[in-house]
């Protein structure tokens, strides 16, 4: 079915639990004389279980994998958590202006496929004036000539790292987890497809690989993490981590998206630092959360800094 | 007259803001970071110093619009405004608060304090502007007129980036 030469790809959980599903189990399994690193990819334990050694064998491999792939030599980052570190996002409605450069500058970062098309950020626009908490009101495919438009204003969604995340709830084979840091982490190699956390989710903040990602070597971010922006495969569901291959660090930069927005609209930091922006934000500011109802306690905040 | 009016304005806001420093002063108030990285002000190419060319030159302060050098300045700020609201008509080098004190361009976010005393403050807290660099390290500030342009501050509109693909136009 696909070449051996790259394993990642040959044999992965999924295939198998294809197989079976329709009683077939053995037609996917890896033939006899499959190279060693198949049989390593298929019984790799969970992220969690291994131990440091075990972790640096995998990354090993999977650098290899990727160096063949992808002719250029990308670094898969395991940073831990940083003690001490809960991380929270704010965004500034009142600045917003809707101009989607946060949207391709995490694109750019993070390793989207770019055809197919993937977005982890999506802009929402609504009239302003309405019952504009109403998420199925907004309109995601605005293009005029020129934003800010008079009569509307912009509400980029992203993954709101929930607290108590559905998504990881439903997760069968606990691909998705939450880290101490609060960042929802997805392990590609664990990730069987089946998209239950998609469904899951209220937010509509994760995205599927229908194909294997479309994104030229040359665009490729070569600076990446395990849990994060490394190169996905077809059939694995991702979503934004805050930038954890930026982020977890010390000292660590801020995600894209901060960077990214011409209006410094958009703030980041650690929750449990009283001296943090977002704490400042929380603070001083009316917050707010998404469908906070639900009680997802998502880390995501809202608000207006001027006017409202 | 109006020139008065514009001073007692000003004091006004700057008492303001000392106010509501005050009554924030036990929860949450950033004093000036330790270290503000910011980038050196944003001038025209081969325009600093000013005392190239207005070193001697006589003072004008009557307002008018301006011929040949800087007619690109529409004052769109504070209505009825003028150069040395802001400019040091004595050494042009340099900024001038309306209390007098001499404030360096580098320094300018001082001068636009005067008048928007919580936007300051929150700039330092790091909620107002665009912040880079390091979240837990060496933060990058921009000053104010990086992004605003001090005669005419208000943002243009500017294109948006692509919307994204319709599943309907997915081939
Ligand atoms: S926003 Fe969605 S994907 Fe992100 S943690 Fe919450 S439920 Fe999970
Ligand atoms: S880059 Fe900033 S202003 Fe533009 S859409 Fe994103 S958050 Fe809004």
């Amino acid at each position: 079915m696909q070449d051996k030469k790259t394993p990642e790809r040959s044999i992965q959980r999924r295939t198998f639990l294809k197989g079976a599903a329709l009683g077939l189990a053995a037609t996917a399994l890896p033939s006899r004389d499959a190279e060693a690193s198949i049989w390593e990819a298929f019984f790799q334990k969970h992220f969690r279980e291994m131990s440091e050694a075990e972790i640096r064998k995998v990354i090993g491999r999977l650098e290899q994998e990727y160096e063949q792939k992808y002719k250029k030599k990308i670094t898969v980052g395991i940073e831990k958590p940083l003690p001490g570190v809960l991380f929270g996002y704010g965004l500034d409605l009142s600045r917003c202006i809707g101009c989607r450069r946060c949207v391709y500058g995490c694109v750019d970062e993070n390793n989207q496929s770019k055809d197919p098309q993937i977005h982890w950020i999506t802009v929402l626009r609504f009239k302003k004036g309405e019952k504009w908490v109403d998420l199925e009101e907004s309109e995601k495919y605005y293009n005029p000539s020129a934003v800010p438009e008079e009569e509307y204003f912009y509400m980029p969604v992203q993954c709101q790292q929930c607290e108590n995340p559905p998504c990881v709830r439903v997760c069968p084979t606990q691909a998705t987890w939450k880290d101490e840091d609060g960042i929802v982490v997805i392990d590609y190699n664990w990730c069987i497809g089946c998209r239950y956390c998609m469904a899951a989710c209220p937010y509509g903040a994760r995205r599927f690989n229908w194909t294997d990602p479309g994104r030229k070597t040359e665009e490729l971010n070569t600076e990446t993490h395990y849990l994060g922006n490394r190169p996905r495969f077809k059939g694995v569901v991702e979503k934004c981590t805050f930038c954890i291959q930026r982020t977890r660090k010390e000292p660590g930069r801020y995600p894209a998206c901060v960077e990214a927005c011409p209006v410094g609209a958009r703030k980041f930091g650690n929750l449990l630092d009283p001296m943090s922006e977002i704490r400042y934000a929380i603070e001083h500011k009316r917050v707010f959360r998404l469908k906070e109802d639900l009680n997802t306690n998502p880390k995501f905040y809202y608000f207006f800094a001027y006017g409202g | 007259m109006k020139k008065t009016i514009m001073t007692l304005l000003m004091l006004f806001g700057l008492l303001l803001s000392a106010a509501t420093a005050a009554v924030r002063a036990d929860t949450h108030e950033p004093d000036v970071p330790k270290k503000l990285f910011v980038p050196p002000p944003p001038f025209t190419p081969g325009i600093y110093p000013c005392s190239q060319c207005h070193a001697g030159m006589p003072v004008d302060r009557n307002p008018r619009k301006l011929q040949g050098m800087h007619d690109n300045i529409a004052l769109k700020h504070m209505p009825g405004g003028w150069c040395f609201d802001c400019h040091n008509p004595n050494n042009r080098d340099t900024l001038r608060l309306a209390n007098g004190k001499i404030v360096r361009f580098e320094e300018s976010y001082n001068l636009c304090g005067q008048c928007h005393g919580t936007i300051l403050r929150e700039w330092k807290a790091g909620l107002h502007g665009k912040r880079t660099g390091m979240w837990n390290g060496e933060k990058q500030y921009l000053l104010c007129v990086h992004c605003h342009w001090p005669h005419d501050p208000k943002f243009k509109p500017i294109q948006p980036l692509p919307p994204p693909v319709r599943p309907s136009d997915i081939k």
